[in-house]
C-alpha cells in the first residue's frame, strides 16, 4: 500500500509543480497579486508530498518490502539498519528521490526567506523553479520511478553494493546533491531577472547567499567524496579525474566565479550579464553531470544501471534549460546597461582575470571529459583522456589562478596606485619565491620543480593574504576595534580570507602527497617487515573474523619508527554473503603531516598476502583545505548586511530604486 | 563485469570475481627493472577489463598478464616508448590515460592554450573600454571642478 502512496505522492507533486511553472509567472505578467500568491503555497506542497514520497521509500526499506523492484535491487534483511537508509539513494531511482527531495527543499526556503522580495521577482522565481521541478519529477515517473513492483516477490533482496555500505555513503551524496540543486535558485533567480527585466545589484545581493550556501555544500560534497574513495576504495588515490569526478568539479569550478562575480555585480554594479551567464552556466553544468552519470554515456567508475531512455530524457531537459536560457539570455540581456567603470589596475581587475581563468578551466574539464565521445563520434577511433593530461594541464593553469587570487586580495576597488600596490607584494613575492626555491633547488635532498612551484604559489597565496589583513587592521584603532570587525562588520571579509587560506592548504596537501608519497606492493609473511619512508611495517599474520553480513580475513601490522611502535594496523579483506563481492578494507594510521595506508591484497599461501603500503605526506590538508574553504562560505553568508536585508522591505525597494548609489557606498563601506 | 552495476557513484570495480592470485609484489626489482619506471609505466596504462584504472592499481587477472609482459619488456631492456607503441599497436590508443600528440588530439593538447589567450584578449578589451570610460569620467569631473576654480 505505502508503495503506491508514494507514487500516487509523487503524482500530485507533479500537478503542484505545473501549477508553480505557470500561475505565479502569469501573475506577475497580469498583475494577479493572488495568482503570484500561488507561488508560496505550491511550493509547501511540492515539498510535502515529495517527503510523503520519500518517506514511504524509507519505510518500504525499513520493512524490506522485496515487492518494490527498487528496493530488492538494493537492500537485503541482512542489512544494518543505518545502511538500509542510507540504501534509499544507493541507487539510481531513489537518489533522484533524493534530488527532487531536495530540490523542493531549496524552493520552500526560497519562499520562506525571500519575504523581502519585490512580489513580483518572487513569482518569476519560483515558477523558474517549477519548471525545473517538473523536469526532474517527470523523468522519475517516466523512466526511473522507484516504486516500481516486482512479481513474482523474491524472498532475498540483492543487497545493497558493499562499497557503499560506509557512513561516508550516508553523507557524501546528499551533500553534493544540496550543491547541485542549490545552483537552481541562482539559477531561477538569473532566469527570473532576465525575464523581468530587473538585473540590478538588489538581483545580485538576493541570489549571493544562496549561491554561496549552495556551493558550500558542493564543496563539502566533493571534499567528503575524496576523502571517502580514499578510505574505502583500498588503492589510497583521492582524485583520478574520473568522468563523474569531473562532473561533479565542473559546477563546483563554475559556481567559484560565479560567487566572484556576484560579489562584483552587487558592491560595483558591474559584469551583470557576465554574472548571469554564469549563473546559467553552474547549474547547466549540474545537469549535464546529472546527464553524464545517469545516462551511462562515459566509461566511468562511478556506474548506474543503464537504460537509454533516461539518457535521452535528460539530454532534451538539458538543451530545453540551457537552450531556453541562453536564448533568453541573447534576447535580454543586450538590455543590461554596464555598471561601474574600473581601472587597469583594481580588484574589479583581477576578479574578472580569475573568473576568465576559472571558466577557461572549467572549460578544459568538459573538454577533457568529453574528448573520448567526440573522437568517437568523429570516427577516429577510440581514446582515453586520464590523470596525465588533466595534471599536466592543472599544474599549467593553477599557478595563475593563485597568483591572481593573490593580488585581487590586496587590491582597492576601483582604482589602486600602481606604485603602492607593488610595494605591497613585493615582499609576499620575493619569501615565497624563496621558499618555492628551496625545495626546487639540488639543495633539497628529494628537489623537484613540481614541489617548489606548490610552495612557491601556496606561500605566496598565505602572504598576500596576511598583507591583505595587514591592510585592513592599519585602518583599525585598538584591538577592541579588530575584534568588532572580526566578529561583526567584516565577516564577508574574513569569510575570503578563511577560503583563500583553505585553497593553499590544500596546495600544500596535493604538493607533497604528489612529490613525496611512497607506495609498494610486498608480500609478506607472518614476522615479516618491510620499511617505507621511515616506518618498518610488521606483518603479524591473518585472523578471521565475522561482521554482521560479511566474514573477512583481518590481518595485523605494527609499524614503528626507529624501534618506537606508531601504530598497530587491522585491514580487512571482506566477503559479503549476499553477492559474495570480495572487499578490501583499508587501515589508516591518521597524522597531521602524513598518513601511513595499508591495504590487503591477495593470500599468496604458507600464511602469505600481498600488502600495499602507502606513505603519504600531508594528504589530510587537502580535505581541510577543502573543509576550510567550505568553512569560508559559511562565515561569509553571516554576513551582517544579508540578515538586514531579510525582513525590512522598504531596504530592498529602496536598493532597487537607487542601485547605483547603494553599490557605491557598499563598495567603500566594505574595502 | 559479470553482473550489471546497479548502484551508485564511487564504484571502483574490485567487484570482479575473477582476481588474480597475484599482484606487484611477485615482481623483482632487484635486476635491472626499477620499481618506480614500472609503476610510472604501468600507472599511466588503462586496465582494459575494468571501467576506469590504470593497470597499477587493477586487481583483475587480464591485468597481471599484461603487467607480465610489461615487465618481461622491460627485463630485456626495452625502452619505455618502444614498450608503449608496443600496447597501442595491440589495444589502440584507448589504453594510455595520456593521449598521444596527433592531429586528431591537437584540439584536446593546445586548446586550453587558445582559451586561455582568448580569454586573455577579451579581459584586455574589457578592461581597457572600461578604463577608458573611468577617464573620461574623470575628466568631466576635472573640468567641472577646473570651471568651478576659474569661477572662483
Amino acid at each position: 500500500m505505502t508503495p503506491e502512496l508514494g507514487n500516487f505522492a509523487l503524482i500530485l507533486a507533479l500537478c503542484m509543480a505545473l501549477v508553480q511553472a505557470s500561475f505565479p509567472m502569469a501573475g506577475a505578467f497580469l498583475g494577479r497579486p493572488t495568482w503570484m500568491a500561488l507561488g508560496r503555497t505550491t511550493a509547501w506542497g511540492q515539498f510535502t508530498f515529495i517527503s510523503i514520497a520519500f518517506a514511504c521509500l524509507v519505510y518500504a526499506f525499513v520493512t524490506s518490502d522485496f515487492s518494490v523492484t527498487y528496493v530488492a535491487q538494493n537492500s537485503n534483511t541482512l542489512l544494518p539498519i543505518i545502511y538500509k537508509v542510507s540504501a534509499v539513494w544507493g541507487g539510481h531511482e531513489g537518489s533522484l528521490l533524493l534530488w527532487v527531495l531536495m530540490l523542493t527543499g531549496w524552493g520552500l526556503a526560497v519562499s520562506l526567506f525571500s519575504r523581502n522580495l519585490p512580489r513580483e521577482v518572487l513569482a518569476w522565481v519560483l515558477s523558474v523553479q517549477g519548471m525545473v521541478s517538473i523536469g526532474f519529477i517527470l523523468f522519475m515517473l517516466l523512466t526511473s520511478n522507484p516504486f516500481d513492483r516486482l512479481f513474482p516477490i523474491p524472498a532475498e533482496g540483492r543487497d545493497l553494493n558493499p562499497l557503499l555500505q560506509d557512513p561516508g555513503l550516508a553523507i557524501h551524496p546528499p551533500m553534493l546533491y544540496m550543491g547541485y540543486v542549490g545552483f537552481s535558485v541562482a539559477f531561477s533567480f538569473a532566469v527570473a531577472a532576465l525575464i523581468g527585466g530587473r538585473l540590478d545589484s538588489a538581483w545580485a545581493r538576493w541570489s549571493r547567499p544562496w549561491t554561496t550556501i549552495a556551493w558550500v555544500f558542493l564543496s563539502i560534497g566533493i571534499t567528503m567524496g575524496s576523502w571517502w574513495a580514499y578510505n574505502e576504495l583500498g588503492w589510497g588515490g583521492w582524485w583520478f579525474w574520473d568522468p563523474v569526478e569531473n562532473a561533479s568539479f565542473m559546477p563546483w569550478l563554475m559556481g567559484t566565479a560565479l560567487m566572484h562575480s556576484l560579489a562584483v555585480s552587487e558592491k560595483r554594479g558591474a559584469f551583470k550579464s557576465w554574472t548571469v551567464l554564469l549563473a546559467i552556466s553552474a547549474f547547466s553544468l549540474s545537469l549535464l553531470g546529472a546527464f553524464l552519470v545517469r545516462s551511462g554515456v562515459l566509461t566511468s567508475v562511478h556506474a548506474f544501471a543503464v537504460d537509454p531512455a533516461r539518457g535521452i530524457y535528460l539530454l532534451v531537459f538539458l538543451g530545453i534549460a540551457v537552450g531556453g536560457s541562453l536564448a533568453l539570455y541573447a534576447w535580454r540581456a543586450s538590455s543590461v546597461v554596464g555598471g561601474g567603470n574600473f581601472d587597469l589596475v583594481s580588484r574589479e581587475t583581477f576578479l574578472l582575470g580569475n573568473n576568465l581563468v576559472l571558466v577557461g578551466i572549467t572549460a578544459l574539464v568538459l573538454l577533457g571529459t568529453l574528448y573520448p565521445l567526440i573522437y568517437e563520434a568523429m570516427g577516429w577511433g577510440k581514446i582515453s583522456v586520464g590523470f596525465p593530461w588533466f595534471n599536466r594541464m592543472f599544474v599549467a593553469f593553477m599557478p595563475l589562478l593563485v597568483i591572481l587570487m593573490g593580488i585581487g586580495a590586496v587590491t582597492k576597488w576601483k582604482h589602486h596606485d600602481r606604485r603602492q600596490l607593488l610595494r605591497r607584494l613585493v615582499s609576499p613575492l620575493v619569501l615565497s619565491a624563496i621558499l618555492g626555491l628551496l625545495f626546487a633547488l639540488p639543495i633539497h635532498p628529494r628537489a623537484s620543480v613540481f614541489v617548489g612551484l606548490g610552495v612557491f604559489i601556496a606561500a605566496w597565496l598565505l602572504l598576500s593574504l596576511i598583507a591583505s589583513i595587514r591592510t585592513r587592521w592599519q585602518n583599525k584603532r585598538g584591538f577592541r576595534e579588530v575584534l568588532r570587525d572580526l566578529i561583526g562588520q567584516g565577516r564577508s571579509f574574513y569569510g575570503m580570507i578563511v577560503a583563500h587560506l583553505g585553497v593553499a592548504v590544500a596546495i600544500i596537501g596535493v604538493t607533497f602527497v604528489s612529490g613525496y608519497g611512497l607506495e609498494t606492493d610486498v608480500r609478506m609473511a607472518p614476522g615479516e617487515h618491510h620499511e617505507l619512508g621511515g616506518y618498518s611495517f610488521q606483518f603479524e599474520g591473518i585472523t578471521k573474523k565475522l561482521g554482521p553480513n560479511y566474514q573477512a580475513d583481518r590481518g595485523q601490522i605494527r609499524v614503528r619508527r626507529a624501534g618506537a611502535e606508531v601504530a598497530v594496523l587491522y585491514p580487512e579483506k571482506r566477503s559479503y554473503f549476499a553477492q559474495g563481492d570480495a572487499m578490501t578494507e583499508a587501515a589508516i594510521d591518521v597524522g597531521v603531516t602524513r598518513d601511513l595506508y595499508v591495504s590487503l591484497g591477495e593470500p599468496l599461501g604458507g600464511g602469505a598476502w600481498s600488502v600495499r603500503l602507502y606513505y603519504k605526506p600531508f594528504v589530510r590538508w587537502i580535505w581541510l583545505g577543502g573543509l576550510l574553504m567550505a568553512l569560508g562560505g559559511i562565515v561569509a553568508v553571516t554576513d551582517k548586511r544579508y540578515r538586514i536585508r531579510i525582513g525590512r522591505k522598504t531596504a530592498s525597494r529602496a536598493v532597487v530604486a537607487n542601485t547605483g548609489l547603494v553599490s557605491q557606498k557598499a563598495s567603500v563601506e566594505h574595502l | 563485469m559479470r553482473r550489471p552495476i546497479n548502484a551508485a557513484f564511487l564504484i571502483l570495480l574490485l567487484v570482479i570475481s575473477g582476481t588474480s592470485n597475484a599482484t606487484l609484489d611477485s615482481f623483482d626489482f632487484s635486476g635491472v627493472v626499477s620499481e618506480q619506471r614500472f609503476r610510472d609505466l604501468i600507472g599511466e596504462v588503462r586496465c582494459l577489463v575494468c571501467q576506469n584504472e590504470s593497470l597499477l592499481a587493477s586487481r583483475a587477472e587480464l591485468a597481471q598478464d599484461l603487467r607480465q609482459e610489461v615487465y618481461d619488456m622491460m627485463a630485456q631492456g626495452k625502452p619505455d616508448d618502444e614498450i608503449i607503441s608496443f600496447l597501442v599497436d595491440r589495444y589502440g590508443n584507448f589504453v594510455l590515460y595520456r593521449p598521444p600528440v596527433i592531429p586528431s588530439t591537437f584540439i584536446l593538447w593546445f586548446g586550453p592554450f587558445v582559451i586561455l589567450l582568448l580569454s586573455a584578449i577579451v579581459l584586455y578589451r574589457i578592461i581597457s573600454r572600461r578604463s577608458r570610460a573611468l577617464d573620461t569620467q574623470l575628466n568631466e569631473k576635472d573640468r567641472k571642478n577646473v570651471v568651478k576654480l576659474l569661477d572662483d
